[in-house]
């Protein structure tokens, strides 16, 4: 037991701030290829991107939009909240910020549960014999592109799960408030990378 | 290090910045609502990396860090550009 207290002692706000940047560096290769892969087959099969662009629903897509930009802003507060020793207003953005998470994924569910009610799935039998390849190819980077980002919102929300705990039991305060900060710095990556795919999948027609 | 000051950033500031970047997003959305061809392409990367820039400066405290990892984030982003460039030249010129 004595032990783990000693390791206490080695708390470094920099060295923890580096490993999360480096973790993010390849999150953004791994999405930078996906973007790639989006902006090739895009380039090379433009009518049908066109086309299956406007099945994507533009209103959903700003309101999530929004939602993620604001819950960005509550947790970049909650880091200044801890900071001025505020432990309820720190709680309070922070729940504020899973609970918004909550809602994008909500959106997400019913976004996809019109799509799934269309047809338009991965696997679907209607998307082969209705759709050409080039929209195949679109829906396909659609549900990997938006899969693996939503994927990235729950693993965010569980993150920001134990910074709330964390701050609760008062393990993170305002001189130890790395892991709070770190997990608002991954939340930041979540909103960034749906800051890109926003506009490609939903806006550009 | 302990006793390090660290910047404690103003609530205003970051309401200000949220309330560019949902400036932003309209003005992508109504941008790319009008028929401008390749162009909307461009308008819409424009807006993104506009609002990608706050993010990482304000949100993401690059402002406030030290300078290498704005150089670190900086070069990162710089090798994913070149990526992309080499990747089209390829297909431009081929």
């Amino acid at each position: 037991m004595s032990q783990v207290i000693h390791h206490d002692e080695h708390y470094d706000a920099e060295g923890s701030k580096i490993g999360m940047w480096l973790f993010i560096f390849t999150e953004l290769l791994l999405f930078g290829g996906l973007f790639i892969i989006y902006s090739v087959y895009r380039f090379s099969n433009q009518d049908a991107f066109h086309l299956a662009a406007e099945e994507l629903n533009r209103t959903v897509g700003t309101i999530n939009t929004i939602i993620l930009l604001v819950s960005s802003m509550t947790i970049a507060m909650s880091t200044s909240a801890l900071q001025k020793k505020q432990k309820k207003t720190t709680l309070a953005l922070l729940g504020v910020t899973l609970l918004l998470g909550l809602v994008f994924l909500v959106n997400k569910y019913f976004e996809w549960g019109t799509k799934f009610e269309h047809g338009i799935f991965p696997g679907s039998q209607y998307m082969l014999d209705h759709l050409s390849q080039g929209e195949i190819l679109f829906f396909g980077l659609y549900f990997v592109m938006t899969g693996l980002h939503a994927l990235h919102i729950i693993v965010g929300m569980v993150v920001i799960g134990f910074a709330y705990a964390g701050v609760r039991s008062g393990r993170v305060n305002a001189d130890r408030a790395a892991l709070l900060e770190n997990s608002g710095l991954y939340w930041h990556l979540v909103d960034l990378i749906w800051i890109f795919l926003f506009p490609l999948f939903y806006l550009i027609h | 290090m302990q006793h390090e000051k660290t910047h404690i950033v103003p609530y205003r500031t970051y309401l200000i910045i949220l309330v560019a970047l949902l400036i932003f997003t309209l003005l992508s959305v109504k941008i790319t609502a009008i028929e401008l061809g390749g162009l909307t392409v461009a308008a819409a990367l424009i807006f993104a990396s506009l609002k990608s820039y706050l993010v990482l400066t304000y949100f993401m405290h690059l402002k406030f860090d030290k300078i290498y990892i704005r150089i670190m984030v900086g070069f990162v982003f710089a090798v994913f550009l070149a990526v992309i460039i080499i990747t089209f030249l390829d297909y431009y010129f081929r």
